[in-house]
């Protein structure tokens, strides 16, 4: 499913790409600690989810390289459905699939089940986005892929708290 | 070689060849530590090598980088690291080797494996310690393209920090070497190189490799006065015009922090000469950029600014007056800023800094301000105005404490503050309880910074005490108008905040000037004799043993604050008496404050009495006030107060009657009536106090109190809870877990194997307060003894699954937290459990609180990862 050249110490797609600064931590609000309040879940916790995934090239996270952003995030919580949208650090990146992979694998695994997911490319960001999005949207292809240990090993490398 | 250095050194090379042919080929882990020991005594004790320095290298060399796992339960107890040294101090000892090893280095750096490049870098760090530019020279080049390579490339922290380690060592080499009139200088072409590779990147702030550039530069920078020198002055120009050149505060922002980061390597080096300083010529360009920095809407770039300053300050002779001037202004303006801005916090913080260093500065051009601002709040307070008025006023405070960090400051802002707080007590005035606290908060902070001044400490407390206890012996007067205001500072808060201006003003005092302050005192308290206050004309006496006024023994907090806090060595007139009147008062029907603040200062006096006859008479007196207290009536609960307080006074101490009272004590964990109080006394027992019985305070506590009170106690503790009936169980484990909860894990480690079947009880003990106590034992333990815990894998994820459910979210955060933890146990142990984890901890990350769904979250995102490939 996903091409995995450019691993394994060979020269990197992009060496220099563009830096975006982390958020800080969600402050914690009085309402937030208060029993009886109800929080629902909102674009901001969906994207704390993601952002700190790892790249699977740099050593930097998706929201460092602005490939997520809170404002891609749609979310409702009484509806129970979540859409992510992604942006690519450059229209060729081979890495597209085993990003959006990253983030929906990170999705399932923290999201109630009753929550529908779509995870896509920013339109218009990527060479071949169709067929990336349609490959994320195939919920039997993503099963299969990660019963493939080789990608496995790699979406779990994102999604491991940075040692 | 030991003994026989000479006759050895008499065989010339043909030793150190002989020996070359027997360590060939070594394998043993034991041999070769001993054979890189003889290497090294061969170099450094100058034995012959002859034609051998080659031969010599590479029968060393070849071990090189080590690469060892000693066996499981190796009886040697050889490690990796103790190879790695032991070759690494051989192939570091001599220049000589230098042309033979540099090379090798340069290739283990570019190898695939973490260890090797870890091991070369720091290899090439010990080597510059001996090394001259003349072993160098050749392999600069090589060396460099490397180390920028591991820097600009690792995904790795520490391949990062060793390479700008040895990068710094190189350049630091190269700087120290002493020259040949004749010979070409190798540090201006290595900088040259260095900054033609890393300067274009530093015009880039939004790409990544800015920031490894700027790293680069400073590690060759921080090397030596020179190489500081030659990079600043290539580089500080450039970075000033590139902050103009961009405009978006967060490219600015990484321009500044770059800058920031050189300007700091300048403090490590002392110019004597003032037209020498690099800096000098920089100062106005530097100003002009930090105030702008200052005044951009951007937090982030504030905040760089305000650090940029406070170094810029710290340069000797750097800032003129006129500087200064305008770096206090927008010192002021941000310490007003909004809440939400971290502004204010730092541009405070940086104040107190450049206070210490331009105190004139500080008193000229910012304090009026402030005193003036703190007149219009009193104003505005008078009034009664709303919350926004308040920060204001809040800011005010905490500004004038940040600068008060020079004794000169001091003199002028402690008495603002004293008479802002008269102002707020006077007639019209309407102040809120937490407007007064927010005075004593602002004292206390000015107390904090007088204490390691001998001078400024007398200063704050001659002036600061009998002012406080004049304002509050005032408040405690009978009045026929019973004006509220003045009853503010009798209030339980206000007056806690009394007691921690009162002690930190008091634990630093020398015992001769302690001693005089306590003969007013003590007298004040108990014979009314208020001839030291400062305004000492009121309606009534002041007795606040003999008479019943509530108002007046409240005061004796703060008689407390002062007493337990004096030196030790400091006599207190009229003890006997003293003593006397705080026991009947900790034991008086009046309100649980006073009685409860008698007890502490019974106690904090005690803890610190010399052992004798007159301490076991107050004993002795205790006991008996106790005993009388328990056995019935309506004191009971203040009898029990004073019994708790005088075993804490005793068990920190060591004393043996300590025993005795701790049993009465668990006693009462099964008395109906006191028992849950005796339960929480456990957690007082254990846990620091902040007013008395403090060690800053000079009281007698003993490092290992906790751990004695553990070994002597706990063993009577578990026996009391199996022998308890169900109702009061609880009690036994609530108090047990306080027990456990406040001792160092290392102690806890060995008792655990017979503790923890109760804790994992204590887990399905219905009070929350023993659960969450539990789980927090339980959460470090899971870390750091996984095997123990392991055995009791079963129980511990069930349980802890239950209370993921709890009615309370501190439980269910804990709990899952607790889920987290167990991950570090051993994986074999938790894969059976895997499925049906990962299928429990689905219903947490659909809680209703956000919180919880977080640690749900990444307790379950852990357990995806066991045993899965890639974690």
């Amino acid at each position: 499913m996903v091409g995995g050249g450019g691993m394994g110490g060979g020269l990197l797609e992009n060496a220099n790409p563009l830096i975006y600064e982390r958020s800080g931590e969600r402050p914690v609000t009085a309402g937030e600690e208060d029993e009886q309040v109800p929080d629902s879940i909102d674009a901001r916790e969906i994207f704390d989810l993601i952002r700190s995934i790892n790249d699977p090239e740099h050593p930097l996270t998706l929201e460092e390289l602005n490939v997520v952003e809170q404002v891609r995030v749609q979310v409702s919580d009484p509806e129970s459905t979540v859409a992510v949208a992604f942006t690519p650090t450059i229209p060729h990146c081979s890495m597209a699939t085993l990003i959006g992979l990253s983030i929906k694998v990170k999705l399932l695994r923290s999201l109630p089940q009753r929550f529908k997911l779509d995870v896509h490319i920013t339109p218009g960001t990527h060479a071949s986005e169709h067929a990336v999005n349609k490959q994320l949207a195939d919920k039997e292809r993503v099963a299969a892929a990660l019963e493939n240990t080789h990608l496995l090993e790699v979406v779990n490398q994102c999604l491991s708290a940075r040692s | 070689m030991r003994t026989r250095e000479e006759e050895l050194k008499g065989l010339g090379a043909d030793f150190t060849f002989g020996f070359i042919q027997v360590m060939d080929g070594e394998k043993d882990p034991r041999n070769l530590l001993v054979a890189f020991r003889i290497v090294h005594d061969l170099i450094s004790r100058d034995y012959s090598l002859g034609p051998f320095v080659e031969e010599l290298f590479e029968v060393t060399s070849c071990y090189f980088p080590i690469d060892f796992t000693p066996p499981p339960n190796d009886p040697h107890g050889i490690q990796r690291e103790d190879l790695i040294l032991s070759l690494r101090a051989v192939l570091a000892s001599t220049p000589r080797f230098a042309e033979f090893l540099l090379p090798l280095l340069t290739e283990k750096v570019d190898s695939e494996i973490l260890s090797a490049k870890l091991d070369s870098l720091q290899t090439l760090n010990a080597c510059c310690a001996v090394y001259g530019q003349k072993e160098l020279k050749d392999f600069l080049p090589s060396l460099w393209a490397s180390i920028r390579r591991e820097v600009f490339q690792t995904a790795s922290e520490r391949v990062e920090a060793e390479g700008l380690a040895a990068l710094n060592s190189l350049t630091a080499c190269l700087s120290r070497s002493v020259l040949r009139a004749d010979a070409e200088d190798l540090l201006d072409s290595f900088l040259s190189n260095i900054l033609q590779d890393c300067r274009h990147h530093l015009c880039e702030p939004d790409m990544k490799l800015v920031w490894p550039s700027a790293k680069l530069l400073q590690a060759a920078a921080g090397a030596s006065a020179r190489a500081c020198d030659h990079i600043t002055s290539n580089v500080l120009p450039l970075l000033l015009e590139q902050f103009h050149t961009h405009s978006q505060s967060n490219q600015r922002r990484t321009i500044l922090e770059m800058i920031l980061g050189f300007l700091k390597l300048q403090q490590k080096w002392s110019y004597e000469d003032k037209d020498d300083r690099p800096l000098s010529g920089f100062k106005d360009q530097l100003c002009s950029l930090v105030f702008m920095a200052l005044t951009d809407p951007s937090t982030q770039l504030q905040l760089v600014g305000i650090r940029t300053l406070t170094v810029l300050g710290a340069q000797p002779d750097l800032l003129s007056s006129g500087d200064l001037e305008l770096a206090v202004g927008h010192l002021y303006r941000l310490s007003f800023l909004e809440e939400d801005s971290q502004s204010w916090v730092a541009a405070l913080e940086a104040s107190g800094t450049l206070a210490t260093l331009y105190p004139v500065a500080f008193s000229s051009h910012l304090v009026p301000k402030l005193a003036e601002e703190l007149g219009i709040e009193e104003s505005y307070l008078a009034r009664g105005d709303g919350p926004t008025k308040c920060s204001r006023h809040r800011r005010c405070l905490q500004a004038l404490s940040a600068i008060s960090t020079h004794a000169s400051i001091v003199k002028e802002t402690l008495p603002l503050l004293l008479q802002h707080l008269c102002q707020m007590n006077k007639g019209n005035t309407v102040a809120g309880t937490s407007e007064v606290i927010a005075v004593c908060q602002s004292l206390q902070q000015v107390a904090e910074k007088c204490q390691q001044d001998p001078e400024s400490c007398w200063y704050f407390h001659q002036t600061a005490i009998p002012c406080l206890l004049a304002l509050a012996v005032q408040a405690s007067m009978p009045e026929k108008e019973h004006s509220v205001l003045k009853k503010v500072l009798l209030q339980d808060e206000v007056l806690a905040a009394m007691v921690s201006v009162i002690g930190t003003a008091t634990t630093h005092l020398s015992p001769d000037l302690a001693a005089q302050s306590v003969a007013h005192i003590v007298p004040l308290f108990l014979d009314g004799n208020i001839s030291f206050l400062p305004e000492n004309s009121f309606p009534g006496r002041f007795q606040p043993f003999q008479d019943g006024s509530s108002g007046q023994r409240r005061l004796v907090a703060l008689l407390m604050a002062f007493v337990c806090s004096l030196p030790r060595n400091v006599e207190i007139p009229q003890l006997n008496q003293l003593m006397r009147e705080l026991l009947e008062l900790s034991c008086c029907h009046s309100c649980p404050f006073s009685s409860t603040a008698a007890a502490k200062c019974f106690a904090g006096l005690l803890n610190k009495h010399p052992a004798g006859q007159q301490l076991d008479e107050f004993l002795q007196l205790a006991v008996d006030k106790v005993e009388a207290g328990l056995s019935s009536g309506p004191y009971r609960s203040q009898a029990f107060t004073l019994l708790l307080w005088v075993t804490k006074a005793l068990v920190l101490r060591y004393h043996p009657l300590s025993s005795c009272l701790t049993d009465r004590l668990m006693g009462l964990l099964s008395d109906p009536e006191l028992g849950p109080a005796a339960a929480d006394g456990f957690s007082l027992l254990m846990s620091d106090c902040t007013d008395v019985l403090t060690r800053a305070g000079h009281a007698e506590v003993r490092i290992m109190f906790r751990q004695r009170f553990f070994t002597d106690n706990v063993p009577a503790l578990v026996r009391g809870f199996h022998a308890a009936p169900r109702d009061v169980k609880p009690n036994y484990l609530k108090g047990l877990s306080h027990v456990l909860n406040r001792l160092p894990k290392p102690v806890l480690l060995p008792e655990l194997p017979t503790l923890l079947s109760l804790l994992l009880e204590a887990l399905s003990c219905p009070d929350s307060v023993v659960q969450l106590s539990t789980l927090s034992c339980l959460q470090p333990l899971l870390l750091e003894a996984p095997q123990v815990m392991s055995l009791h894998v079963d129980t511990l994820v069930t349980k802890f699954l239950n209370l993921s459910s709890s009615p309370s979210m501190a439980v269910r955060i804990a709990a899952l937290q607790c889920m987290h933890a167990v991950t570090h146990l051993p994986t074999p142990v938790l894969l059976p459990y895997k499925l049906q984890v990962i299928r429990a901890l689905a219903k947490p990350l659909d809680d209703k609180k956000r919180l919880v769904r977080k640690e749900a979250v990444s307790a379950r995102g852990e357990w995806f990862l066991l045993g899965s490939p890639g974690s």
